[in-house]
């Protein structure tokens, strides 16, 4: 399995990062880095990571069974999450939820058909004091209202319709 | 950046950067006093900086509030392994988003931080433990670094002293229960965040079996004004055995919600009415969850007290991680209790069965319980199991989810009673197996 050069950069990094003998702390990290480059950790990349760490495919597996960041199906190139905790909870959080689920016409974990959006209701991402909050990917959204959903949802679907015309 | 407002009444120390230009380079950090800490401590004996420590009052800025100078002072030295720093950067208790400021706007002062916990034992790597939904951060934290090597503050020989030291950026991937510090151990070695039987605590075996130094990403950010400023001046910015600031953060139903820093033991009703311009829309106050989303919830009634360790745990409750939320007198307090019941089922682990059943029967009596179909012994019932749960597990998580459902029901039980009579009962839902 080939990877583009900033990852093969990055996981030879990583497997001098740690004590000797301890490339098996790199598991989690090379999982989280290929998943961002191809959309989710397919059965290829677990044998691969397991080959480049030293560890067996069944020890990585067992380690993306436990952290909710992984996933094993590809999922809609905008991963919107919602959170939903206390502090956004107090603050509209829930409905935002609600609402994001009529919005993109899915549930929790969920991806529309044209394959673009995946919702997911998540717990705490560290925003409380700007709540209710989402991320989408990894870039954080605050203080985010119904209205604020739609015109983010809709310019993220203008910016996506624009690509396909120039290309 | 940040995203609200200062208050004129914070004292800031960790967040004097946090408005200037360009706050995280390092060309700002050494214009600004940044490594003059570390250029003090490599002329002093490890023995001289865990006394200056202690002397300050500092301590643990995660959650349990440990004295940090007596955490360092646990390290054996000379035992022929290598050390470790570890920091803790996994922010993700509910309530909580202040560690996230501190690496996007002065990652340097987190390095220096970590540096002098690495010279005071000795020790030649550290680890920066990001939380997976921090992403963000990893480039800000590694250009930091890179600035360090190229300034000849990290790497080989720093600052002529002969030591080496190196820092390393380890990303998590969405775990709740890694930033309980032994699973985060776990974590780092690649294996699913597991906790560890304590003791040995990580002190003497911690990362990669070796002795190590495990603190809080804003612990480690404090450090550096403690050695900087002298352990006196940092003492007298709190509370008696609170030694300096800490940043709060504030959610809920206030006017200027914020991440604000306050000296330790600053008063829970100032900091509502004059940082935060008191509740909004004209509401009264009706709780306070003081500490993040483990710790017991105050009424308005005890909210007359002050923000630092002992205040709080002579409240009954705890400062946590110091994130205060702030609820007005519309708040559903059941409905708040089922949210944070439901958070800890998903981010307990399963290892130990009193936090994985516990957390799943409660999830499922508060979701009957609030979908109308509660009994009234279910109100005890609740209680009973939290009680049970109680310093029976591994890790903290156990002790995370039972307290705050302790304390809503010894704080609320009137507004659960009221529950029963103001929801006609549900569908029939079954008896669950354990009534």
């Amino acid at each position: 399995m080939t990877f583009s050069p900033t990852l093969e950069e990055r996981f030879a990094k990583l497997l001098t990062s740690y004590p000797p003998g301890r490339t098996r702390s790199a598991v989690v990290p090379m999982l989280l880095y290929a998943q961002d480059e191809m959309g989710f950790v397919s059965r290829e990349l677990v044998e691969e990571v397991a080959k480049r760490t030293g560890v067996t495919p069944l020890q990585v597996d067992e380690v993306i069974g436990y952290y909710s960041m992984m996933h094993r199906e590809p999922i809609g190139k905008y991963n919107v999450q919602v959170c939903t905790n206390i502090c956004c909870l107090v603050v509209g959080g829930e409905d935002l939820f609600e609402h994001a689920k009529k919005c993109l016409g899915i549930g929790h974990k969920q991806t529309t058909p044209d394959g673009l959006f995946t919702l997911e209701e998540v717990e705490c991402m560290g925003a409380c004091s700007w709540a209710p909050a989402i991320q989408v990917g990894y870039d954080f959204y605050h203080q985010v209202t119904p209205e604020r959903f739609d015109q983010l949802i809709d310019a993220l679907r203008k910016a996506e319709s624009g690509k396909n015309q120039v290309s | 950046m940040v995203y609200n407002e200062p208050s004129p009444l914070e004292v800031k120390v960790v967040s004097r950067r946090f408005l200037l230009e360009n706050s995280a380079s390092i060309d700002t950090y050494l214009a600004t006093d940044g490594y003059v800490a570390i250029k003090k401590v490599v002329g002093m004996t490890s023995q001289a900086i865990i006394d200056e420590l202690k002397a300050s009052g500092l301590r643990g800025r995660g959650g349990a509030g440990f004295p940090t100078g007596m955490k360092w002072s646990f390290v054996p030295l000379n035992t022929g392994k290598p050390t470790y720093i570890i920091c803790n950067s996994d922010e993700s208790e509910p309530g909580t988003c202040k560690d996230r400021l501190l690496m996007e706007n002065d990652p340097h002062q987190l390095l220096e931080g970590m540096m002098i916990a690495g010279f005071a034992i000795n020790s030649n790597k550290g680890y920066i433990y990001i939380r997976g939904e921090y992403r963000y951060l990893i480039p800000i934290l590694e250009k930091a670094i890179a600035e360090a090597y190229k300034h000849g503050y990290l790497g080989k020989d720093i600052l002529s002293s002969g030591w080496d030291f190196d820092i390393y950026v380890h990303t998590g991937a969405g775990a709740y229960e890694c930033g309980e510090e032994s699973a985060l151990l776990e974590s780092l070695e690649g294996k699913r965040g597991i906790p560890r039987l304590k003791p040995p605590f990580p002190a003497v075996v911690g990362a990669f079996q070796c002795p190590t130094i495990l603190n809080n990403c804003e612990t480690f950010s404090h450090v550096p004004a403690v050695f900087r400023e002298g352990a006196a001046w940092y003492a007298g910015l709190g509370s008696p055995k609170n030694g300096g600031t800490r940043l709060m953060s504030v959610s809920g139903h206030v006017n200027r919600r914020g991440v604000y820093e306050m000296p330790m033991g600053f008063p829970l009703l100032r900091l509502i009415e004059e940082v935060c311009g008191g509740i909004r829309n004209g509401k009264k106050l009706k709780a306070v969850i003081p500490g993040g989303s483990s710790t017991p919830i105050l009424r308005a009634d005890e909210c007359d007290v002050a923000l630092d360790f002992d205040s709080l745990a002579k409240a009954k409750t705890m400062a946590g991680s110091g994130g205060p939320l702030i609820l007005d007198e519309d708040t559903d307090i059941v409905r708040v209790a089922l949210r944070t019941i439901k958070f800890y089922k998903h981010e307990s682990c399963g290892w130990c069965i009193p936090c994985r059943e516990g957390t799943t029967w409660l999830t499922k009596i508060m979701t009957r319980f609030h979908e109308g179909g509660g009994r009234t012994k279910d109100i005890d019932l609740v209680y009973e199991i939290a009680k049970n749960m109680l310093g029976r597990t591994f890790c903290p998580l156990g002790d995370a989810a039972a307290m705050p459902m302790i304390g809503f029901i010894e704080k609320f039980r009137p507004e659960f009673e009221e529950y029963l009579k103001k929801k006609a009962p549900g569908p029939a839902i079954p008896e669950l197996a354990l009534a």
